[in-house]
């Protein structure tokens, strides 16, 4: 536990050094901005509706931009040699790396609570959505991490990490958008697969704990791959 | 302390250690040397626990890679090649984050980072971004990371490559220093780095070990044949080679390069060791009035030529 927590802290250290941290909360709180104030001021709705069916679709770009270089950048300049060769096992370098991603999400997520203190005092927004809508995006933006890490352990090349995390999380995103297309049986198969689906369960206010389960598994499995993924050097070349 | 039992590694079809096997005892300063690409940073990185052998394995006190993994890489403190380091974080802040991850008890922390800030030399950049430092400090506070949690065994890769010759013979010097009480393990492909610093020399050569013992042995093995290097100017005719071959003991004669028009010969005598033909030649010379000894003197066989013998060797076996 030590060691995840040292790992993490230097991770997320150097995403507040770097730009990286201020240019991602910066522009997420631009676009959920937008949509923030139309719903506000011309709806006339004390909702945050709107920006919860939004940030599923950012978390896409989003997610992928934190977590990218995460492991990726520690094998293109070597220094995954530097933790390797400590006493560290490689189980807790891939947690470390997942709770420092999952701090900038906190961070990010919780960043539009002035929209909330906005709704509060200009309206009287329901609580219990807004409070599941925040759990939900908890839930769904740790597993678009646990993607993201499991993606940049793949390649040296932040890019490539990049575009297989989004692709990932692209498709898991779309499942249940074709569901006009395909026999019901398959349909309710794809629907259970998909991450909005059961974004969409937990944003209304329900807490199901189907859905909580699917985004632990998520998150576990393919924390588990980038574990694997991430030991395979001592098997393969590179 | 250490001991290599027939190690192996494969990089799919190429196979970059090839059963490799030497014992390290404890203290001192042990050279890796090889040509680039020979297999000394993988051997390196299979000692470290970054990557497991393909076969064989590694003793570390008895431990073994394979079980004690932590153990062992918890008494190593490791320079990898071109020193990996953060480049965004400052020297303190780095050195603090090696030493929570090496382990080091929160009481010791503090007092270990300004150790290191003194021995290593740090004490100029100690508030800088490590990105902006220069190579030799770089590779400083590499060292520094290394050594912060006071390990039993020293293995750096490369630890000079890259720097100037100011900053080499600093970081030559610390190594010195560390040898006394730490085994220390140094790969290069300088050899006058490791006749600088190393007391025992084992080098590699296409991911074989080709030589292993002291630096003194190495090179006192390749003396049974010596050298004698001639300057002759002679009077009439330039073309004086034969005549040596009558001397007794002259084993091989090896034209250096001619000069015809001032009669000018340089060449090089090899003789066995056994036998000192010195004063033959000296009187064989003196009987010839025309000629006139310019320049003569004995050559010793230096590191360099017996790693290109041992190194070139292979090759011609790999021609063949």
């Amino acid at each position: 536990m030590h060691n995840i927590i040292t790992l993490a802290k230097r991770e997320i250290k150097s995403y507040f050094f770097t730009p990286v941290a201020y240019i991602l909360i910066s522009v997420f709180l631009l676009i959920t901005g937008w949509f923030f104030g139309s719903e506000l001021f011309l709806v006339n709705e004390a909702s945050m509706r709107n920006i919860f069916s939004l940030t599923p679709l950012i978390f896409i770009f989003f997610i992928p931009a934190v977590t990218m270089r995460s492991i990726s950048e520690e094998k293109r300049s070597g220094t995954i040699e530097l933790i390797c060769t400590s006493p560290v096992k490689d189980s807790q370098i891939v947690l470390g790396k997942f709770f420092a991603a999952f701090s900038l999400l906190v961070a990010t997520i919780f960043s539009t609570i002035i929209y909330v203190i906005i709704l509060l005092i200009l309206g009287k927004p329901d609580g219990g959505v807004i409070v599941a809508g925040y759990i939900g995006l908890l839930f769904m933006g740790s597993a678009y991490a646990a993607i993201g890490i499991f993606a940049s352990t793949i390649s040296k090349n932040q890019i490539v990490s990049f575009i297989v995390s989004f692709f990932i999380i692209m498709i898991l995103y779309l499942l249940d958008k074709f569901m006009y297309f395909i026999p019901t049986w398959l349909g309710s198969i794809l629907q259970y697969i998909s991450v909005d689906y059961h974004f969409q369960n937990i944003a209304r206010g329900v807490i199901d704990s189907r859905d909580i389960i699917y985004y632990l598994s998520l998150i576990f499995v393919f924390l588990f791959f980038a574990w694997n993924s991430l030991t395979k050097r001592k098997y393969l070349s590179t | 302390m250490i001991k290599v039992q027939n190690l192996t590694k494969d990089y799919g079809h190429l196979r970059a250690v090839d059963n490799i096997s030497f014992t390290i005892p404890k203290n001192g300063i042990i050279g890796i040397l090889g040509p680039n690409g020979a297999g000394k940073t993988t051997t390196l990185k299979m000692m470290t626990c970054f990557m497991p052998p393909t076969e064989g394995t590694v003793f570390v006190d008895e431990k073994n890679i394979y079980q004690n993994s932590v153990e062992i890489r918890k008494m190593i403190g490791y320079l990898p090649e071109g020193c990996p380091i953060y480049t965004e974080m400052n020297v303190v802040d780095f050195l603090y984050f090696i030493a929570e991850l090496r382990d080091i008890p929160k009481s010791n922390v503090d007092r270990r980072v300004k150790e290191m800030i003194d021995s290593c030399g740090l004490e100029e950049v100690v508030g800088k971004e490590i990105g902006e430092l220069s190579k030799g400090y770089r590779q400083r506070v590499g060292l520094a990371a290394a050594l912060i949690h006071d390990p039993e065994i020293l293995i750096l890769d490369e630890p000079t490559s890259g720097l100037d010759p100011n900053q080499i013979a600093e970081i030559r010097s610390l190594i010195k220093r560390l040898g006394k009480e730490k085994t220390v393990l140094v790969s290069t492909h300088i050899l006058s780095e490791v006749e600088a610093i190393c007391e025992r020399v084992i080098i590699i050569d296409r991911g074989k070990i080709v030589a292993d013992a002291s630096l003194e042995e190495i090179q006192s093995s390749f003396h049974n044949q010596n050298r004698i290097y001639f300057e002759i100017q002679s009077k009439k005719d330039a073309d004086i080679l034969p005549e040596f071959e009558a001397i007794e003991g002259v084993e091989s004669l090896q034209l250096f390069s001619k000069h015809e028009d001032e009669m000018i010969t340089k060449f090089f005598i090899n003789y066995s060791k056994d036998m000192d033909i010195r004063p033959a030649l000296y009187n064989f010379i003196k009987k010839n009035k025309d000629w006139t000894i310019l320049e003569m003197r004995t050559e010793q066989h230096s590191l360099e030529d017996i790693f290109r013998q041992l190194t070139e060797k292979g090759e011609e076996v790999a021609h063949a």
